[in-house]
């Protein structure tokens, strides 16, 4: 290739392979005509799954990213095609994923001429990106590739657009690449300072009644074994965030379920007992904290991320950790005494069967003759061993398939968490199959999440992608409806839905798929979906009007969690 | 409630094309009026300085400057409050010429506020102040009733009192390289 001059659309090609990068999804469309051209080309070398619509291309790029802890990637053209991008982008962003997006550009010349399908997406995606950059010139493409992968994989992750002109898709230049290896003005990976490990360690061998809150920052960091380590010598009871979860197996002694607004009982009520709060990797989200007044008040903290800027932004902490948790954890963990914490883990168990009583065991066990959500979930427990990838929505099923689905290994719980983005789950489980391959990806979503990407079963079909797809159907937009019920009085203003035949769509995507109704059907039927080796929609329908508890009223303390 | 104050946050950037509209974004997001905001290169090639006037708490600003920070083109961030930084705007005053000559008192104004004429021309004259705010306001208290034909003010500029290091941020970075 020396000497050789390749164009624009060539180098775009050459600098994802340069990057490791075998798969991307996308979107075709004028602007960006000259880089599927060399697509076709190279079509051996660089895998390119065409979505049904961008949004499903970005958030099968994030599925992608999430399952293999790969930089995912997703393509589309200008204007409407790189809109389509902004909300899978705005999701990896408040979630932290890895994704490089690229859009095509009108020529440069045409810019700011109000040409066909020209719109400003540097300016829309600039508060939603981690880096953005416009390419006018094909001699920048590989300087900005390699920053933009270097910049979505280091410290925080990230989303980064890259939109480049059609101009400088055609032009011709010598392509030379050479990886980043560091940009000056950006510090992915601030030094851990010694004092902080030596003050945290401190508070650790004092406490009487420690608590731990792991978020996302465990996984990002691949730091589950450390933080393993650290939670089993400490002896400290962990709970998860939403994006924490699967980080440490379900069945850990020391895993005592979620925090949050839906989380679990024990976990809320003792956050506002314990002396000492150790949140590793994770943000404070007010779904997380309610009233952040009240929140641990009582309570030393401890607060470990690689993001300086989450320090004392939602909750003040006594002790900062800052940076990769892989090294801060075994640092605190070589330092710290061994202990146990039998008699504070036993408040966590008794409220636990409060729990159970109160709560779990009419979710798991009903009387009534609907199906509940949480006997579903079981269900598919029961038939993936617990050891599958589970990608989901946003909603009541969302909440009821993370507190009952098991987890065995890490990167096994896909979810929108910071945006809520309904919608996400069938194209991030597509994605997240693509990126572990070897796993059992079940996707559970919603009635009304679903029909926001449904026509990504176009894609299943023409892909053959053998996700399993779970659809729970209350006939409601469920959790508004909760609300509605809980706060508004019972004014269901626009959340009942006359659903279609969610068989017979599945049907018109030469998709095998079934419906249940009866519990002695719901069994068989998840054992027949997870047994099959073909992509499968399985319509669950479940109790209209189920809740989901525990449940943190908005804006109230978490020790105000409810059962009912 | 914790008190606002007038804090100048300063920026160092890379030279980019887009990171105005990043930096705005930040305030836009959390609902803050930026008091001024200018923009120059620096005391170091390419490298490039934002001074942003902002009225808001210790706790917020400190936030605020956090997310700056992380921003992958910006070196470093730096608030103080008016006490900590040497400041000033600059102020032009368009005005009709004859003024000048008809109402004398206008020259004594001029002189008194320590500001100078910049250009005359048969139709208009242009005065310059620079100073602190009440400098440029009373200025154009003064000369108000005389008739503006036009007024423009700049946004704060500002060093500060303390060290900032940015060559020795930027050449910590060489040396790891």
């Amino acid at each position: 290739m020396k000497n050789k001059k390749i164009s624009g659309a060539e180098a775009v090609v050459h600098s994802l392979l340069n990057e490791g990068v075998d798969l991307v999804w996308g979107y075709p469309g004028g602007a960006i005509m000259p880089v599927y051209d060399e697509f076709y080309k190279f079509q051996d070398e660089l895998k390119h799954v065409l979505a049904r619509h961008e949004q499903g291309a970005v958030h099968a790029a994030q599925g992608y990213a999430r399952s293999s802890g790969k930089v995912g990637v997703a393509i589309a053209t200008s204007g409407p095609g790189a809109t389509n991008l902004v909300t899978g982008i705005a999701d990896a962003q408040i979630d932290s994923t890895p994704i490089v997006c690229i859009t095509g550009q009108v020529s440069s010349h045409l810019l700011g001429s109000d040409a066909f399908q020209e719109t400003d997406i540097i300016g829309i995606s600039m508060p939603v990106t981690k880096w953005n950059y416009q390419i006018t010139k094909a001699s920048e493409i590989p300087e900005i590739f390699a920053k933009a992968f270097y910049i979505a994989r280091s410290g925080r992750p990230g989303p980064v657009l890259i939109d480049i002109t059609k101009d400088a898709q055609f032009e011709l230049f010598d392509y030379k690449y050479s990886k980043c290896k560091g940009i000056r003005s950006y510090n992915p990976f601030p030094a851990i300072n010694n004092t902080s490990i030596d003050n945290a360690v401190e508070l650790i061998n004092k406490a009487k009644k420690p608590f731990i809150v792991w978020g996302q920052g465990v996984i990002l960091g691949n730091a589950e074994l450390e933080f393993k380590d650290f939670v089993e010598k400490s002896g400290i009871p962990a709970a998860w965030t939403i994006l924490g979860l699967s980080a440490l197996p379900t069945s850990h002694e020391l895993n005592v379920g979620m925090v949050g607004m839906h989380g679990n009982y024990g976990p809320n009520i003792l956050t506002n007992e314990c002396d000492l709060l150790i949140a590793v990797g994770m943000r404070f989200d007010d779904r997380v904290t309610g009233d952040p007044n009240t929140y641990a008040s009582q309570a030393k903290i401890i607060h470990l991320d690689i993001d300086p800027a989450e320090i004392n932004k939602n909750i003040n902490v006594d002790v900062p950790v800052i940076g990769d948790c892989k090294e801060s954890l075994k640092l605190i963990t070589k330092k710290i005494q061994n202990k146990t914490h039998d008699k504070w883990i036993s408040r966590f168990d008794d409220l636990m069967k409060i729990e159970f009583e109160k709560v779990i065991n009419s979710d798991l066990n009903p009387v009534k003759d609907g199906l509940t959500m949480g006997e579903s979930i079981i269900a598919i427990n029961e038939y993936t061993n617990g050891d599958a990838i589970i990608v989901t929505d946003v909603g009541q099923h969302q909440m009821v398939a993370c507190r009952y689905a098991n987890f065995i290994q890490s990167k096994s719980n896909i979810t929108s968490g910071g945006l809520g983005t309904m919608g996400f789950a069938l194209p991030a489980a597509m994605g997240a199959k693509m990126g572990a391959l070897e796993r059992e990806v079940v996707a559970v979503i919603g009635d009304g999440g679903y029909q926001m990407t449904i026509q990504e079963l176009g894609t299943i079909f023409q892909l053959q992608i053998p996700v399993k797809i779970v659809v729970l159907n209350n006939d409601f937009l469920g959790m508004v409806r909760q609300w509605q019920q809980l706060f508004f009085d019972k004014r269901y203003a626009s959340t009942e839905m006359v659903n279609p035949d969610f068989v017979a769509i599945a049907k018109g995507y030469y998709l095998d798929s079934e419906r249940v109704k009866d519990r002695k059907d719901l069994k068989p039927a998840v054992e027949r979906m997870i047994k099959s080796k073909k992509p499968y929609v399985l319509e669950i329908c479940v109790e209209k009007e189920n809740n989901v508890f525990p449940m943190i009223p908005s804006g109230a303390s978490v020790s105000d969690v409810r059962l009912s | 409630m914790e008190n606002k104050k007038n804090y100048t946050i300063s920026v160092y950037t890379e030279n980019n094309v887009g990171l105005l509209h990043r930096l705005s974004a930040i305030f836009l997001k959390r609902h803050i009026n930026i008091e001024s905001f200018t923009t120059s290169e620096c005391e170091i090639k390419d490298v490039f300085r934002f001074i942003i006037v902002v009225k808001m708490t210790k706790d917020d600003v400190q936030k605020v400057a956090k997310q700056i920070e992380k921003q992958v083109e910006v070196i470093r961030v730096f608030y103080h409050t008016d006490n900590e930084t040497i400041f000033q705007e600059s102020a032009l005053y368009k005005m009709k010429s004859s003024s000048l000559f008809e109402e004398r008192h206008i020259q004594n104004i001029i002189k008194e506020s320590n500001a100078r004429i910049v250009t005359v021309n048969p139709d208009f004259f242009v005065i310059e102040k620079t100073g602190f705010r009440d400098d440029t306001e009373k200025l154009y208290k003064d000369l108000e009733e005389y008739g503006l034909l036009q007024f423009t003010r700049s946004g704060r500029i500002a060093v500060s009192k303390e060290k900032m290091g940015i060559s020795e941020i930027l050449n910590t970075f060489k040396n790891q390289k």
